[in-house]
């Protein structure tokens, strides 16, 4: 249906490129595409239960190429587009959204996980994901093998769009800070250790950075020869710990909660516990916030009031003490 | 963790130029007692502290930074304070989800005629410091002598 509808919006001449995926390597890694003609388009134009990328930050360079884009965005994608208007870094003039209501979006790990080795195929059937392997047909259920940020997905609704495949949602009730709430009831020590057996993977590949539509800064400090923090892979413990402090801390008040640093990271380190960590702060400290929600609202940290808590309130929250 | 009598930690003290930095001058002249381990940096407004500052201050061997600005409300460029304050909240829970010991990190509002305030913020600083020991969890094994 998707590519049936850029096909029409090629062909009748309302956009001059489409954003949308293709195959990748494999069947499951559909990758970011732009589409120039519909010839194109009918050659490899791919979606399906893997199409887990988020556009909206190809928008950045796209919209200022000339001529109009056509973009494919799921409702969390949304979010994200919102939020790059809201800072004047898209031309909104030059992009046509379609809005895709998304049943959430699967992963390859899982579904191996769930016992599909040798995979061959992926086909949707309802809730049910029909699976191909080398060794016979398995069916798994969808929401077994959902990406961790369509397991825990914030919201099905879409806050913007020119033109809509299928049917309007709403923001979900979701227990996506339960891992949080559970981190921070560890004492430093648990969280230490929890902290250092995920951190130690990284291999400051960058990935995390250059997927985020937050993180979209043309100078980055992590690329400043200047800043004494530019290298490529981490040399010690500390420059693992900065470099996803810094990297969480800039996106803080700014981060839709989209979920791409996770599920692009090589090494599965769980991102998003960082980034939900500053959500859940901004929440209970200066009010329910929810990034690219709205064009009106300030960013918490952009933001102010006479009376904010003082920063002693760390002392004094829960989670235990050494 | 066992206190080292010998331990004297290093404590980065980020004041600003027209409240906290004053005030550490006029404890000075008024001879209050502070310990000598208390390194200043002067900044211009508190809202200057970049969070890699502090990253970086516990790098390269500091046991505990503090952040002196002035009292909200009074900053010299009007809002700046409060923008620190709510960055420096979010960075220190931050630090305190990491695993990192949520004493060696503060804020102290010190107005220009604060200096016994400054004195005291300090010494209790690093008693509490010097109590928790050297900074291990965000140190870099390089930078140590």
């Amino acid at each position: 249906m998707l590519q049936v509808k850029a096909i029409e919006l090629l062909e009748s001449g309302a956009v001059d490129r489409v954003l949308g995926w293709k195959k990748g390597d494999f069947f499951y890694d559909l990758t970011p595409a732009v589409f120039e003609s519909a010839d194109e388009v009918r050659r490899e134009f791919a979606y399906g239960p893997f199409a887990g990328a988020n556009l909206s930050k190809y928008l950045i360079a796209e919209s200022r190429r000339g001529g109009k884009v056509g973009v494919f965005l799921k409702p969390c994608d949304t979010y994200s587009l919102v939020q790059l208007l809201k800072e004047h870094r898209v031309l909104r003039e030059n992009v046509y959204v379609v809005g895709v209501q998304c049943e959430g979006m699967c992963d390859i790990e899982k579904i191996r996980d769930a016992g599909c080795a040798g995979v061959t195929a992926v086909e949707e059937d309802g809730d049910r994901l029909k699976v191909a392997t080398l060794y016979g047909e398995r069916t798994v259920d969808r929401r077994d093998v959902l990406l961790e940020k369509c397991a825990a997905c914030k919201s099905r609704k879409l806050v913007i769009y020119d033109e809509l495949i299928g049917e309007q949602g709403d923001v979900i009730d979701s227990n996506r800070f339960d891992k949080v709430a559970a981190l921070e009831a560890m004492t430093p020590e648990q969280r230490y250790e929890f902290w250092r057996g995920e951190l130690s993977r990284c291999i400051r590949c960058n990935a995390c950075r250059n997927v985020c539509p937050a993180c979209s800064c043309e100078k980055c400090v992590f690329d400043n020869p200047d800043s004494g923090v530019r290298n490529k892979a981490a040399a010690d413990s500390f420059e693992e710990n900065m470099f996803h402090i810094i990297r969480a801390f800039h996106v803080a008040s700014r981060c839709t909660d989209c979920g791409e640093c996770s599920r692009v990271c090589p090494q599965h380190i769980p991102l998003h516990l960082l980034n939900r960590k500053f959500i859940k702060d901004i929440n209970e400290l200066y009010g329910e916030y929810q990034a690219g929600a709205d064009f009106d609202s300030r960013p918490p940290l952009m933001d102010f009031t006479q009376g904010d808590c003082e920063p002693s309130i760390v002392y004094q929250r829960g989670g235990a003490k050494a | 963790m066992s206190v080292n009598e010998s331990f004297r930690p290093t404590i980065v003290a980020f004041c600003c130029n027209w409240c906290s930095y004053a005030g550490a001058d006029l404890s000075g002249t008024n001879r209050l007692n502070y310990p000598a381990n208390v390194k200043i940096i002067r900044i211009p407004c508190s809202c200057r502290l970049n969070p890699m500052f502090i990253l970086r201050a516990f790098q390269r061997g500091a046991d505990g930074v503090i952040l002196c600005g002035c009292h909200p409300g009074d900053c010299h460029y009007t809002t700046g304070n409060y923008y620190a304050r709510r960055r420096m909240t979010l960075l220190f829970s931050m630090l305190d989800y990491l695993g990192v010991e949520r004493e060696r990190t503060r804020v102290e509002w010190v107005s220009a005629a604060e200096g016994a305030k400054f004195a005291a913020t300090m010494n209790e600083f690093v008693e509490t410091v010097t109590k928790l020991g050297k900074n291990r969890r965000l140190e870099d094994l390089r930078c140590s002598k």
